[in-house]
């Protein structure tokens, strides 16, 4: 029970933390309701047609990328945390995904994949590269 | 060759920094510029071969998870054939249907690492991490043909059900962990056979889900679904890439998994594969018969091969599981040949992979037409070929271990199966051109290299297999 109790405690705070803001911010913050503030998403737009419309396909590729390197993020920093108890392997490991990684990122950037201007997209990087 | 923990990876870092290279290539060549980007992974594939050859009989080992024992190394030659065979004919195929030829060569490459790595693994996580690596690849590869809604509907229905598959894979997975406290298979296997653990119905609720999960990749019977439309919707030469490539490397896994990990519990798991077997060979060859498009026709035909296979694995004696390795070899081959020269037939507009679209071809492409017939023959197991001696094998390891009914059973599901590849035999000799058909494709240079020298294996297995066998017996004896 010992080893948990952190974890115990550190729930409890989380949970009771966030009650009580939601808790005084109810019974303290003035209520002025407007049906701008009552629509579900409260964003300075009014809700407008259905959710589910057609996503430039930008987006996802811009997605993609990003989970690339949100997962070097995740290796990385275990590694740099146990750096010195793995030593020159670990690194070279290290420095093996990350080249690996790398031409990943030079081939979607020679792509245009991070050309988010629409005139630059169209255009071939070689082409750009001529004119 | 120095011994070093990176030993049992160099035959897959080959292939990965060809495929990096041809990334790169790709990235920095001019709109129009042409690039041996094929021939590039033909250089790392054979660096992959290579150094599998020097790494036979050593039993490297890296990390404890990945392991370049004989068995795993016979089959990653398998996958080495395989992948040269691919890129020789997408060459062809690449340049004809204007497909984006870095990106292709590239995902070949990568779907090669990921079924090396599946062969050579031996921790179920690794196992699972390669099945995604050469399933997402092969996704891709199936709709790769954007334009084409056939194809795009196919790579849809095989990524779903192949994530759905996957799940099945991890929970069995977990479940095993649970049981035994580990993911490598040599301390599951020792972890098993040190209980006794017959009344756990977690573990066989364990080996269930892995089942389940291998089943789907070697499109065993009822976990076939997706195979018929993702081989018809695929371009021929990626169908003959997945059929072969992706059934080798599962059934390579398949095998070790089941054989090392799950030896102790072969009483369990052996009537299941039974009624997977049965039911795969005798459905595989039924619906084969009705089929009318060649290239549906094979996806059927290699749902049964799936179940001689299946028949090896159950048999599980010295002579089933080398036969495993003989038949896989002798499968892949001639299914990568005989798809192959439907993608050779085809145009960029027109598949022409229905049964008639065969009418008279002997008149038209004679060469063409008796390689065909080589790859069909093969496939349907008639001497002297390598389809043959791989069922010979099958079935006299079954009747060996005792399961008669199992070798009544795929001897009658291969004789029926004869028919529906002699009737492509027949549309090609004994038929008139259909007039409304244009002439066929000419096929020259590296596809028909390429033919050739897949028939000159298919013979070769087939009148000389002595030495091949000896060496999956020699492969096999290393690990089981």
């Amino acid at each position: 029970m010992n080893g948990w109790l952190g974890l115990v405690i550190m729930i409890v705070l989380a949970v009771g933390y966030a009650g009580v803001m939601i808790g005084l911010s109810l019974l303290l913050g003035p209520k002025n309701p407007t049906p701008e503030k009552l629509a579900p998403y409260e964003c300075g737009m009014p809700a407008v047609g259905d959710a589910r419309e057609r996503h430039s396909v930008k987006f996802y590729l811009v997605a993609m990328i990003f989970l690339l390197f949100d997962i070097e993020i995740a290796f990385l920093y275990p590694w740099a945390v146990a750096l010195r108890d793995l030593g020159w392997a670990g690194f070279v490991q290290l420095v093996t995904f990350f080249l690996i990684l790398s031409v990943g990122y030079v081939y979607v950037w020679r792509k245009g994949v991070l050309d988010w201007g629409p005139a630059a997209r169209v255009r071939h990087p070689a082409e750009r590269k001529a004119a | 060759m120095m011994d070093t923990p990176f030993n049992a990876v160099v035959p897959m870092l080959c292939v990965v920094f060809a495929a990096l290279a041809v990334m790169m290539a790709e990235a920095f060549r001019g709109r129009d510029e042409q690039m041996a980007l094929g021939g590039l992974g033909i250089v790392g594939l054979v660096g992959a071969a290579v150094s599998s050859m020097l790494l036979w009989n050593r039993n490297a080992s890296s990390f404890g998870v990945i392991v370049a024992d004989n068995f795993g190394l016979f089959v990653t030659m398998t996958l080495v054939i395989v992948g040269v065979l691919t890129i020789m004919f997408s060459s062809v195929v690449v340049r004809r249907d204007g497909l984006p030829a870095g990106e292709y060569y590239a995902l070949v490459l990568f779907a090669v690492v990921g079924m090396i790595m599946m062969a050579t693994a031996n921790d179920l996580l690794v196992i699972f991490i390669a099945l995604e690596i050469l399933s997402l690849a092969v996704y891709v590869l199936t709709g790769i043909r954007r334009d084409d809604p056939r194809a795009t509907e196919a790579a849809f229905k095989y990524f779903l059900l192949g994530a759905f598959s996957s799940a099945f894979f991890l929970y069995g997975i977990a479940f095993t962990y649970g049981v035994s406290g580990s993911t490598r298979l040599d301390r599951i296997g020792a972890f098993l056979a040190a209980q006794s653990m017959s009344d756990s119905p977690l573990i066989l609720v364990a080996i269930g889900m892995l089942l389940v999960g291998f089943a789907f990749k070697i499109s065993a019977v009822p976990f076939h679904m997706w195979t018929p439309d993702a081989y018809e919707g695929a371009p021929a030469v990626v169908t003959g890439f997945m059929s072969t490539g992706v059934k080798a490397a599962a059934f390579a896994a398949f095998t070790r998994v089941f054989l090392s990990a799950f030896e102790p519990f072969s009483v369990d798991w052996a009537p299941m594969i039974w009624i997977l077997a049965v039911a795969t060979m005798i459905l595989g060859t039924v619906v084969g018969v009705a089929q009318t498009n060649v290239k549906r026709m094979l996806a059927y035909s290699s749902i049964a091969h799936g179940g001689y296979l299946l028949v090896g694995l159950i048999a599980a004696n010295d002579v089933g599981k080398a036969a495993i390795l003989f038949y896989l070899l002798a499968y892949a081959v001639t299914n990568v040949a005989a798809f192959g020269v439907i993608a050779l037939l085809g145009t960029r507009d027109a598949a022409n992979d229905e049964l008639r679209d065969f009418s008279g071809l002997w008149h038209g492409r004679p060469a063409l037409a008796a390689l065909m017939t080589v790859c069909l023959l093969s496939l349907g197991g008639l001497p002297p070929t390598a389809g043959f001696i791989g069922k010979w094998y099958i079935f006299s390891a079954a009747v060996s271990a005792g399961y008669y009914g199992l070798a009544i059973i795929g001897v009658l599901t291969s004789v029926v199966s004869v028919f529906f590849y002699l009737r492509v035999v027949v549309m090609m000799y004994m038929e008139e051109r259909d007039p409304g058909l244009a002439a066929p494709a000419h096929v020259g240079g590296v596809g028909m290299v390429a033919l050739v020298a897949s028939i000159v294996v298919i013979f070769y297995l087939g009148v000389l297999p002595t030495r091949v066998l000896d060496l999956a017996a020699e492969s096999i004896s290393t690990i089981f």
